[in-house]
């Protein structure tokens, strides 16, 4: 009993003594959990099945703007115009090339599908194949080693909360998420794409007798989630680097937000990878760092069991 | 205005262009993150020689074949339904002489002769390690891997957490882990084959039988990070697995009974016909299974799981028992491998073999033995090929993005494999067409 007691009351020391720092960088983390968490979410909402292959639209939109930003600033410290401009350059490489990939993607291997309405296995596996093609590829081509963003700003210590430093990054990626996944929920819920999109997912059929163009509504869901997906690429890429692997653990813990959140629910994705994220850095207090990926994985579980569907419910339709 | 047949033409012409695009980039030399589009670039416009004859770019190369295989494709789409009719004629007798029973015992039988004296003819050490190894084992990982994903429909990514197990399971009871094997006796590995199967099982039904509740999707992303974790549990856990470097201390199989004393382990072919003898047991086992009451309630199941509950059967029970089943074939596998290599470490268990294990599965055909057979064969020996002589600029990981073409080219093209099993032939065209299948499976089964 007492043994139980040490064993806690020494973790949650720790847990007291790095809190703030802990709970700052896990909902720096959380937010690029949402971001790419919005993917599979939409995905599921129009089409009824998880996108196996979505890490690979982030690491796509990872490489995309490493390339870009080796390109324009190499080695070099840019001033702070030059830092807005690389960021928004960086985001909008990674979105866009996200977002082409996610096109092909549903061009390649889904649409043949659906076209033939097969049946669900097929769609996994074609997307599980695709996956391993792609990240495989991209290791063929661009060598298959950790490169390091360059940075487009210096990442100092702005100011502390509670003696927790806070860092320029976190800054930089709360407020870049933050405004995006503000946009993406008022695009779903106030104009006519985002009327479309959650007619689909309400009812596909009715949707179309009621003049909704499906095959549109559906390459458009995929664009937006491959949008930022690879914006989460490279936000993600800026603190961890870029390979050709990097798409497998987030995502697998993007779509544990997911379905925390309630999958096929846009406001459930992005509190799902908050919440997420917040508890997977805390149990760093608890947990061998090794094992810090069974956490999520654990997490995933027990929703699945106790409540399959999410916090907020699943439906994409209800979600606004 | 362009006529739209001419339309249909061009846009198939491009979708083709873009495939041997494709090829071209992933047969291409490898690139290099300094130069970004070198592999991209040099896979167009390298010189290559055409069988020989002359040499020119790759991408000449490539147009040609386009051209060719678009020529050959609208010919063969123009005459198909003649082209089909005379080979349906032609073919009628010979077909209905394969369907009689006596020939198509024949036939196993002599395949399985070719099988016994193959390690005669192929005698390059490469091939013959190759044959047991990266072959028969592999057809024993599909046709576990066929029962879950075939028979029952589901779809386990996490297979190789269990050929994990047996293979760590090889490693305790004989006493080449850290861990102490089972009351200090280290013993030989065919004791391994009861435990390893018992514990794969225990761990199917451990993860199966919560998740197996959940929609399919759910249960592919589940048992993906269980494969994942093992693998990290592996890794982590040195004082029970030894770490990332493992044991070698794994000792052969051996076998004493009375005066006959036999060691396996001197050279590849003892362990090949060992493991051909099992891979017999297990093909008339599952096909047992198949046709049994639980092989068509896993068919029920696979067709209409509403329907198939509204008759009676229970779903999760059926599907604990395939994923179980699955497992314990997985776990069997590990033994062998350990048994035979003598050698078991975590850098084994990844992702990719699963994946590796499901290419075969779904090249071959789900739910078809006989397919899934083919399929390892064909897809093992590929890769073996491809790794004895690699061509110029090849590198291993490269075979990954072939199996992920493979499985994305086989869903699109031929989504019940090379050799489909009839039951589920049905079964996927009918989907299609968007049919209810229960009735006329039935029909179809007794014709």
């Amino acid at each position: 009993m007492s043994g139980i007691f040490q064993f806690l009351s020494a973790h949650f020391h720790i847990l007291h003594i790095t809190f703030w720092p802990l709970l700052v960088g896990g909902i720096a983390n959380g937010f690029i959990y949402s971001l790419i968490a919005i993917g599979y979410t939409m995905v599921y909402g129009v089409l009824r099945l998880i996108n196996f292959a979505h890490s690979e639209i982030f690491m796509a939109g990872g490489f995309a703007s490493y390339f870009l930003l080796h390109a324009l600033i190499g080695h070099s410290t840019p001033s702070t115009g030059g830092s807005i401009l690389f960021m928004a350059l960086g985001m909008l490489s990674g979105g866009l090339c996200g977002m082409l990939v996610a096109v092909i993607l549903e061009r390649v291997a889904y649409r043949p599908l659906r076209r033939r309405n097969a049946p669900k296995l097929a769609y996994l596996i074609s997307a599980i194949g695709a996956s391993y093609f792609m990240f495989n590829l991209a290791g063929k081509e661009f060598g298959r080693y950790n490169l390091s963003m360059a940075q487009p700003f210096v990442n100092h210590s702005l100011f502390t909360i509670f003696g927790a430093p806070v860092q320029m990054y976190y800054i930089v990626i709360v407020a870049i998420s933050a405004a995006m996944l503000f946009l993406l929920d008022r695009i779903v819920a106030t104009t006519k794409l985002g009327r479309g999109i959650r007619a689909v997912a309400q009812d596909a059929e009715t949707a179309s007798l009621m003049g909704v163009n499906i095959d549109q509504t559906i390459v458009v869901t995929f664009m937006l989630g491959g949008f930022f997906g690879g914006l989460a690429g490279f936000l993600f890429g800026m603190s961890s680097g870029v390979v050709y692997t990097m798409g497998f653990t987030p995502a697998l813990k993007a779509f544990t937000a997911a379905v925390l959140g309630g999958i096929g629910n846009v406001r459930g994705a992005m509190i799902g990878g908050l919440l997420l994220g917040i508890v997977e850095s805390f149990s760093i207090a608890f947990v061998n760092g090794a094992f810090i990926d069974v956490v999520a994985f654990a997490i995933l579980v027990l929703v699945l069991l106790v409540r399959p569907t999410g916090i907020l419910g699943e439906q994409l339709g209800r979600s606004a | 205005m362009r006529s739209p047949v001419a339309a249909t033409q061009i846009r198939r012409f491009l979708a083709l262009l873009a495939l041997m695009a494709v090829v071209e980039l992933i047969t291409g030399p490898p690139g290099s993150a300094e130069e970004p589009t070198i592999g991209i670039t040099r896979s167009f416009s390298e010189p290559t020689s055409f069988f020989g004859l002359f040499v020119t770019p790759r991408f000449v190369l490539f147009f040609a074949f386009t051209v060719i295989i678009y020529l050959v494709a609208s010919l063969w789409r123009s005459q198909s339904t003649s082209i089909v009719a005379i080979w349906n004629t032609t073919t009628a007798q010979p077909r209905a002489f394969t369907q009689r029973r006596a020939v198509r015992l024949s036939t196993r039988g002599g395949l399985l002769v070719i099988a016994i004296v193959l390690p005669l003819i192929v005698t390059d050490p490469f091939w013959q390690s190759s044959l047991v190894e990266q072959i028969a084992v592999y057809i024993l990982l599909a046709l576990g891997l066929n029962v879950v994903t075939g028979f029952a429909g589901l779809l386990d990514l996490g297979y190789v957490a269990f050929y994990a197990i047996g293979a760590y399971a090889t490693a305790w009871v004989t006493g080449a882990l850290p861990l102490a094997p089972p009351f200090g006796i280290h013993m030989d590995p065919f004791f391994a084959i009861p435990i390893a199967i018992v514990l794969a099982m225990v761990a199917g039904v451990i993860l199966g039988a919560p998740t197996l509740r959940l929609r399919g999707d759910y249960l592919a992303i589940v048992t993906l990070g269980f494969g994942e974790i093992i693998a990290l549990f592996a890794n982590n856990l040195n004082t029970i697995t030894g770490g990332a470097t493992g044991t070698n201390e794994i000792p052969h199989f051996t076998f004493h009974v009375g005066p006959v004393n036999y060691r396996w382990g001197l050279g590849p072919v003892p362990y090949y016909y060992l493991a051909l003898g099992f891979v017999v047991i297990f093909i008339v086992a599952f096909s047992l299974l198949e046709h049994s009451r639980v092989g068509r309630a896993w068919t029920a199941i696979r067709e209409d799981e509403v329907a198939a509950e509204s008759v009676g059967i229970n779903p999760l029970k059926y599907k604990v028992m395939a994923f179980a089943i699955g497992a314990a074939s997985a776990g069997f596998a590990g033994v062998m491998t350990a048994a035979q290599t003598n050698f078991v470490s975590p850098a084994t268990f990844t992702l990719v073999f699963s994946i590796n294990i499901l290419v075969l599965v779904i090249f071959g055909g789900m739910g078809s033995i006989a397919g899934v057979i083919l399929g390892a064969v064909l897809v093992q020996t590929f890769q073996m090929f491809i790794i004895h002589t690699p061509p110029a600029g090849f590198q291993p990981q490269d075979l990954y993005i072939y199996l992920g073409a493979i499985l994305v080219a086989m869903m699109i093209f031929r989504p019940a494999g090379l050799l489909p099993s009839r039951r589920r032939r049905r079964e996927l065209t009918m989907a299609e067409v968007g049919k209810s299948t229960a009735g006329e499976i039935l029909i179809g089964e007794q014709s």
